[in-house]
């Protein structure tokens, strides 16, 4: 049991630095690294949040039914 | 009813997003085919000019994922805000493929992508080859579950309405899946991907030719991209082929306004420009049979007969049968909890018309004809610049093996101006395949109109202009960083 848990830690640890060293040894890689968090900030906290709420969004799964049930049967 | 600047105001932020986003797509499928083939030969001979020649490739790969990464995620935010009824309505059986596709692609490109980029040093030759084919199998699987999911929509099936819960439910999963339509979709847009891929080598090779750098490791990659590149588009007429069959069986008015036919029947002309006709043509690409029958535009508003009796429904009857399929809905749903007798009555005709529920929703027979325009020369653009694009690999790879390429300017000049032509190519084949299903989300089931959100016109301008901002950089950037990468050359390869 314990030679399992060590063996497990070695390989997670190797993962780890295998991530972390590839992440250090990076040259032009950083820059696309950067260049992704930027877009990741903009999609996922400027845009997301502000403009695109979806239009369901706090409504329950049965208001939601009656929401579309009600746009799809009427004015049609 | 709905404001008609809201639909078009939705669809065109929809069709601006959709574009760019495959503007990254096709590269990355086509690079991750060129860049494993070198890195294969490099295996093999052990010649350490092909691990640097794969490498360079790998870097533009890696640029060009790294700028297109995500973007498709827009579309899904588009879909909660702008689609809610379509959202809604197809939920379970749109939600699946895209759920599968988004966990696929996070598992595939953590590990595989990674080791590609880290693991030169630190895994063996073969296991860095197997993670460099499996970052571009990975990517082609990604594209299986978004072409089903896009394909359920031009040729819904393997679901049954709940009116209940006013949503489409999936009842047969591999039905979805084995979609004929995502069968010949994924084969048509992966390997245009391969053409998308090869055509960006080859230019960029031509270049390093033209400035005599890099001569070895131009032509070395030339070869590579023009076999895969000939290969793919080869692949890409073939599922072209099954595609038109499908597109005549099951959307007829897309294959009806792509060529421009008001009038069809027997020995259907295909039309080469307006006014060029190729006699029974048309009918074989849509039945592979030059006397099979396709109608036109005005047979399917009006009405037609097959040549073996088949009668098809006129727009009038269609869209009086979805009315019916409505209105069934609003009774059932008004009288299902205090009268299940009327009820029951309400459900059994709903069911007799689902399927013309989307007709319900139109209020005129011009409403179901696409921008025949559009579609007509869209589609000629495609097939007009993917055939000149055949040529080009062929006379490329001809020139290359005759060791003439180098010495033939204007064939070089031609090369790498074709860099923009095979993504006019791919938005065009994009434009046939999404303008030409006009008016409808999903085919017969729900049309534009029904399926945008009750938001306010002006939010959906402010996002559009925002996205045209937002791309525009975002695309800046990606080029600014390509060429730079492509100045400075691949690396550990003498001149």
């Amino acid at each position: 049991m314990q030679t399992q848990a060590i063996t497990m830690r070695k390989v997670l640890a190797s993962i780890y630095h295998f991530y972390a060293d590839g992440f250090k040894q990076m040259t032009w890689g950083r820059q696309l690294w950067w260049l992704i968090l930027l877009k990741a900030i903009i999609l996922f906290v400027v845009l997301r949040v502000f403009f695109f709420r979806p239009t369901l969004a706090g409504k329950s799964e049965q208001e939601k039914i009656e929401h579309v049930g009600m746009q799809l049967t009427t004015n049609h | 009813m709905v404001d008609t600047a809201l639909v078009d105001w939705s669809r065109l932020q929809f069709a601006l997003t959709a574009g760019y986003h495959w503007i990254f797509v096709p590269l990355t499928l086509g690079l991750a085919v060129i860049m494993a083939t070198m890195e294969t030969i490099y295996v093999i001979r052990g010649d350490d000019f092909w691990k640097q020649t794969a490498k360079f490739w790998m870097k533009l790969f890696g640029i060009n994922f790294a700028v297109g990464i995500a973007t498709g995620i827009i579309l899904e935010f588009e879909f909660g805000t702008n689609w809610s009824n379509y959202s809604w309505f197809v939920g379970d059986i749109f939600g699946a493929p895209l759920a599968i596709e988004g966990i696929f692609a996070f598992f595939m490109e953590a590990t595989f992508f990674a080791v590609m980029f880290f693991g030169w040093d630190k895994v063996s030759r073969r296991t860095h080859l197997l993670c460099t084919w499996l970052t571009g199998i990975g990517a082609a699987i990604s594209a299986v579950w978004i072409l089903v999911a896009n394909s359920w929509m031009q040729h819904p099936v393997g679901m049954a309405f709940n009116p209940d819960t006013v949503r489409h439910e999936m009842v047969d999963f591999w039905a979805l899946v084995l979609n004929p339509v995502a069968v010949s979709k994924f084969f048509h847009s992966v390997f245009s991907g391969w053409m998308t891929g090869a055509i960006f080598a080859i230019g960029i090779s031509c270049w390093y030719l033209i400035k005599q750098r890099h001569v070895r490791f131009a032509l070395a990659s030339i070869r590579v991209a023009a076999i895969v590149g000939i290969s793919g588009t080869l692949a890409v007429m073939l599922s072209g082929d099954s595609s038109g069959v499908h597109i005549a069986k099951y959307q007829p008015m897309k294959l009806a306004a792509a060529e421009g036919l008001k009038e069809g029947g027997t020995r259907a002309p295909f039309s080469i420009v307006p006014g060029v006709e190729v006699p029974g043509v048309l009918s074989f690409l849509a039945t592979h049979d030059i006397n099979g029958y396709v109608p036109g535009i005005n047979n399917l508003l009006n009405g037609y007969t097959t040549p073996d009796g088949i009668n098809y429904p006129s727009a009038e009857e269609k869209i009086a049968r979805g009315k019916m399929a409505i209105e069934a809905l609003r009774e059932y749903r008004a009288q299902r909890e205090s009268n299940p007798t009327e009820a029951a009555k309400a459900r059994a005709l709903l069911d007799e018309h689902i399927d013309y529920f989307g007709y319900g929703y139109i209020e005129s027979r011009d409403e179901l004809v696409p921008s025949v325009t559009l579609v007509y020369w869209a589609f000629r653009i495609m097939v007009g610049l993917g055939g000149f694009l055949l040529v080009l690999m062929i006379a490329v790879l001809w020139a290359e093996r005759k060791q003439c390429l180098s010495k033939a300017k204007w064939l070089l000049w031609t090369a790498v101006c074709a860099i923009p032509l095979v993504y006019l190519a791919g938005q065009a084949g994009w434009i046939v395949a999404e303008a030409g299903r006009q008016p409808w989300t999903i085919e017969g089931l729900l049309p534009v109109n029904a399926a945008v959100s009750s938001v306010s016109v002006a939010a959906v301008q402010t996002t559009f202009f925002l996205f045209v901002a937002i791309f525009t950089l975002f695309l800046a950037i990606e080029i600014r960083i390509l060429i730079k990468a492509i100045k400075k050359g691949p690396e550990g390869i003498n001149n």
